[in-house]
């Protein structure tokens, strides 16, 4: 299954990928490409490899023992698992944010401040810090005290400041694993509106197992399952009003009609 | 094609090309630090190559002397280098007299104190009684010594009768040597028994079985290995305890089994030697470099063993 | 007879069995909490034995009698009385030596009353009855030292009191203080962590953060370190006075930098010894610091395109500091306590000035204890009580702000 769509909108491209763990084949074939400023979901049951794929996009993957790819992604044309590539600068510039919160047990000041600095960051660091908190829609809830602690947040302030984090380090892509899985409905809300207004100026790629919240907030869907062999393939993807209205593949209907996973 | 035109028109929004912004930085630094923290772990490395081989050369020159002969260095039981005899056994027989004694008191008492830890003592019992323990493994071995001869030594002369034991005696060296040991072998056996899962103990309690009778019926079987781990390792420590024995037990070797006379351990015989004077490459001080040796293979080998059986339950349970 | 709730039941259960279980089972847990509380009467009895010696009644016989002397109490007497003192009673080559050794009119006062009691006074202590044997025995010590010591008086001794901090190591028990060898345990301590700290947080960082656990030579590395760990420190006083003392000589003797009189009997020496001998120790509870710390840190700081080391320096190391540093202080704390390697590595029997830097000979605490304890007289006991004393509570001490470290540490997480 290949994605059928705007070939010079997309901006990050898995080509033929398949993901090991030493020898077991976890992720099979996946052929994925990403559009930009928009807001793609990756669905399906629990263990196929969508938490897997998403974080082949920024080489986070490499921490696992033994885990190893055959295939290609491509950013911007260039493969980023080519040899004289630098992890380290794929993830500056492919930014994550995780299922559970996990701000640094500094400041919120400083959260922010440092993914910037080592990076470089040789500009003014109150306005980045302002800029990034507005563009969370943190802001207004902490301005009034940017020394506290970060831990010191709710739950849905801190996954706010995470993705601030994250966007001060001026990504081009967001990848976001089960952002809302941790949060409470309305912390969730407030995320997807961040979302759809992040969007306008990054790709971001979310996965998610709550259907309801895929077929709401993102613009094109991929849904994947677990084959025979275990390991994960990319069934369908298109346009997310598409893939929930009429989907093409009859594994595809079974899952978002509620048939199994 | 289509991704020429990309990487092309993203070289002119972003004035560098994406394959110069992905390329490995040279991070020297990096590289620096990593290979420093691999020396820092090889140091210890070095450490154990150290005390081989130094061990390993002053023994050799030790053998080498002549006068000095391997078979009766392990089977003469007369060590007195003025007359040219050495023979280890005086030694040997010390140190395991002064190990057995502390085992009689560490072992029994060290797993019925984890007993009582582990499947009697209510919350504020284990709060007030581990910590004493504690305390007691933190003593230094030197006050110990203090101990032995100020306090054991006297009760057991006053015990067993001035003139039947003598004011050095490898008994109350050993004995004390036991109160030392026991909150390690108390605690190591703890940890087998707390390692022995709830469920097991539920069966037991569900037949009708006391307290008792589980502990020892039960728990006490499946964390055997780990006890046997615990007092191989207390045996270890025993054996190469040194100020204990160097104050309360006797200076000079001596092959007795008498326990109330004195006589002096491997450990006990090479912090006498090194505290007078030390010539260089005499007999005398190439011998300490052979007992060393004979002390490190033996508790090498002990707490080899002793953590093959604490990984074997590990297993079992974890 | 019995009464056993069970007796009148159908089933008709053996009812004596049952309560035989019971008693036995109750016997049992008696031993089993007696063994437990033998250990805290094991406990008692050593600090009673020590504290009862750190006081005494000593029989001290004085050359010249205090009271002849002055007539007040020589410690009400001021710095110039006392050098008056000196200057009447003590030939001229002996004041111009004490005076070349520091000017009288600039010592202090305790250093004038130590000089008086030296000199003029020269005490001998000749025998000595602990608070204990006081207690009992008063009438029959009071007949005792008339009989045997009818020059002696009969005084009442604190051996533990804030001038045995600060006096020097002497020949005379009377005299004599810890203050040499509490220096001479600081100064060790010093080099002993200026060495092993670096090391073994590095190795940990190194096993834990880098280290391909799979790898041959790193199981080795793991593996060795947790055999050192239970070497017997008297080895690693073997290996030390081999490599440090001997073969290290020109450096550790400091002959580099010119002392012509010198071997590799050193501070340095010994605390590069203690340093190994503690490593493995400190290099297993930084592990364990530093895997505690939890994964989803380390991903945040990946995520933002941080290097390895940025990681571990920025956010690791800080996390796992309070757990490293409470491991260290109880490495420290075993450390003051080795007497063992000090000894082969040759810590001085008798010294009596103050240690000077690395390359000095020296005393330790431990060491001072090991000596006074096997000297036959019984004044060496008394003040080898009080040394002790002085150890314990250093390692209580200690022990203390390791476990109140760790506790702000758990609060503040919490």
């Amino acid at each position: 299954m290949t994605s059928q769509t705007n070939s010079s909108n997309v901006i990050i491209q898995a080509q033929d990928l398949s993901i090991f763990y030493s020898s077991f084949r976890a992720v099979k074939n996946v052929n994925l490409g990403i559009q930009r400023n928009k807001i793609t979901a990756i669905i399906g049951p629990s263990g196929c490899g969508k938490s897997t794929v998403l974080r082949a996009f920024n080489r986070m993957n490499d921490f696992i023992q033994g885990a190893h790819i055959s295939g290609k992604i491509l950013f911007h044309g260039q493969d980023i698992y080519a040899p004289e590539v630098d992890p380290v600068q794929v993830r500056q510039m492919i930014g994550m944010v995780f299922q559970k919160p996990n701000p640094f047990p500094k400041s919120i000041y400083e959260n922010i401040a440092w993914g910037a600095r080592i990076n470089g960051y040789k500009g003014n660091m109150d306005d980045l810090v302002e800029n990034t908190l507005q563009a969370a829609a943190l802001w207004d809830e902490v301005k009034d005290n940017l020394k506290k602690s970060a831990l010191a947040l709710s739950g849905g302030q801190q996954q706010r400041l995470c993705i601030a984090r994250a966007l001060a380090v001026k990504p081009e892509i967001i990848l976001m694993d089960e952002p809302c899985s941790a949060l409470d409905p309305i912390a969730t809300l407030k995320i997807e509106d961040l979302m759809r207004e992040l969007s306008e100026k990054y790709s971001i790629i979310i996965v998610t197992h709550n259907m309801q919240q895929a077929a709401r907030a993102s613009d094109y869907t991929a849904f994947f399952t677990m084959d025979d062999d275990r390991a994960g393939l990319m069934v369908e993807y298109g346009e997310t009003s598409q893939i929930f209205t009429r989907p093409q593949d009859k594994r595809t209907e079974d899952y978002i009609t509620g048939r199994f996973g | 094609m289509a991704s020429m035109e990309i990487s092309q028109s993203l070289t002119k929004t972003t004035g560098t090309s994406i394959s110069k912004r992905l390329k490995k930085q040279h991070r020297p630094a990096e590289k620096l630090i990593q290979g420093f923290l691999f020396l820092c772990g090889a140091i210890s490395i070095l450490t154990t190559v150290g005390i081989v081989f130094e061990l390993g050369k002053e023994a050799w020159l030790f053998f080498r002397t002549p006068g000095v002969d391997l078979v009766d260095f392990f089977t003469t039981t007369t060590w007195q280098p003025s007359i040219g005899k050495f023979g280890v056994l005086p030694l040997v027989n010390a140190t395991l007299m002064t190990t057995v004694f502390a085992m009689l008191i560490a072992l029994p008492l060290g797993l019925a104190a984890a007993i009582f830890l582990s499947e009697y003592a209510s919350h504020k019992a284990r709060s007030i009684l581990k910590p004493i323990l504690e305390i007691l493994a933190g003593v230094p071995t030197v006050v110990y010594g203090y101990f032995a001869l100020n306090f054991m030594t006297p009760l057991l002369r006053s015990i067993f009768g001035e003139s039947n034991v003598q004011i050095y005696n490898t008994l109350s060296a050993g004995m004390v040597m036991g109160i030392m040991i026991l909150p390690l072998v108390s605690s190591m056996s703890e940890d087998a028994l707390s390692a022995v899962p709830r469920s097991l103990r539920e069966a037991a309690y569900g037949l009708g079985a006391t307290r008792f009778e589980t502990a020892i019926k039960v728990v006490l079987p499946a964390a055997f290995s780990g006890i046997i781990a615990a007092f191989i390792i207390g045996i270890s420590r025993a054996i190469g305890e040194t100020m204990i024995v160097a104050v309360a037990a006797g200076s000079g070797p001596a092959f007795t089994f008498n326990p109330f006379k004195g006589a002096e351990t491997m450990t006990g015989y090479i912090a006498r030697i090194s505290g007078g004077d030390l010539a260089y490459d005499t007999p005398d001080y190439n011998s300490i470099f052979a007992i060393g040796l004979l002390l490190f293979a033996i508790t090498l080998m002990l707490n080899i063993l002793s953590r093959r059986l604490v990984a074997r339950y590990r297993e079992v349970y974890e | 007879m019995n009464h056993d709730p069970f007796a009148n039941t159908a089933h008709n259960r053996d009812a004596s069995g049952l309560a035989r279980r019971h008693r036995t089972g109750k016997t049992w847990q008696a031993i089993f909490f007696s063994s437990t509380v033998i250990g805290l009467l094991a406990l008692l009895a050593l600090l009673a034995t020590v504290l009862d010696k750190s006081f005494s009644y000593v029989a001290i016989e004085y050359k010249v009698e205090p009271a002849s002397l002055a007539a007040k109490p020589l410690d009400e007497l001021t710095d110039a009385e006392l050098v008056n003192l000196l200057e009447a009673n003590l030939s001229k080559n002996r004041l111009r030596t004490l005076d070349r050794a520091k000017t009288l009119t600039q010592r202090t006062h305790s250093d004038l009353l130590n000089l008086v009691y030296e000199n003029i006074l020269e005490p001998r202590a000749l025998a000595s009855y602990s608070i204990s044997q006081w207690i009992t025995n008063s009438q029959q010590i009071r007949a005792e030292v008339a009989k045997k010591y009818p020059h002696a008086r009969l005084e009442f001794r604190a051996w533990i009191n804030g001038n045995f901090l600060i006096d020097p190591l002497s020949g005379d028990p009377l005299l004599a203080g810890v203050r040499t060898a509490l220096l001479g345990s600081l100064y060790l301590i010093a080099i002993t962590i200026a060495v092993a700290f670096p090391i073994g947080v590095g190795s940990a960082i190194y096993l834990e953060e880098y280290a391909d656990k799979k790898k041959w030579y790193n199981r080795i590395i793991q593996t060795n370190i947790d055999n050192l760990a239970g070497v017997p420190s008297i080895v690693y006083g073997i290996l030390g006075l081999a490599i440090f003392v001997r073969t290290l000589a020109p450096i550790t003797s400091g002959a580099f930098l010119g002392n012509a009189d010198s071997n590799g009997r050193t501070i340095l020496s010994a605390g590069m010894t203690m340093a190994l001998l503690i490593l493995p120790v400190l290099i297993i509870n930084s592990q364990e610091a530093i895997r505690a710390v939890p994964n989803s840190l380390r991903q945040a700081s990946y995520g933002l395109g941080a290097t390895k080391w940025q990681t571990i320096w920025n956010h690791v190391l800080p996390s796992a500091l309070p757990g490293i540093l409470t491991g260290t202080i109880l490495a420290i704390s075993r450390a003051i306590g080795e007497t063992a390697p000090l000894i082969i590595v040759g810590a001085a029997t008798f010294i009596t000035s103050d240690p000077s830097g690395p390359f000095s000979k020296f005393t330790a605490l431990p060491i001072q204890i090991y000596n006074w304890t096997t000297r036959p007289q019984e004044v060496y006991r008394n003040i080898a009580a009080a040394a002790i004393l002085v150890l314990l509570i250093s390692l209580l001490s200690l022990n203390a702000a390791a476990i109140l470290l760790r506790n702000r540490f758990s609060r503040r997480h919490a």
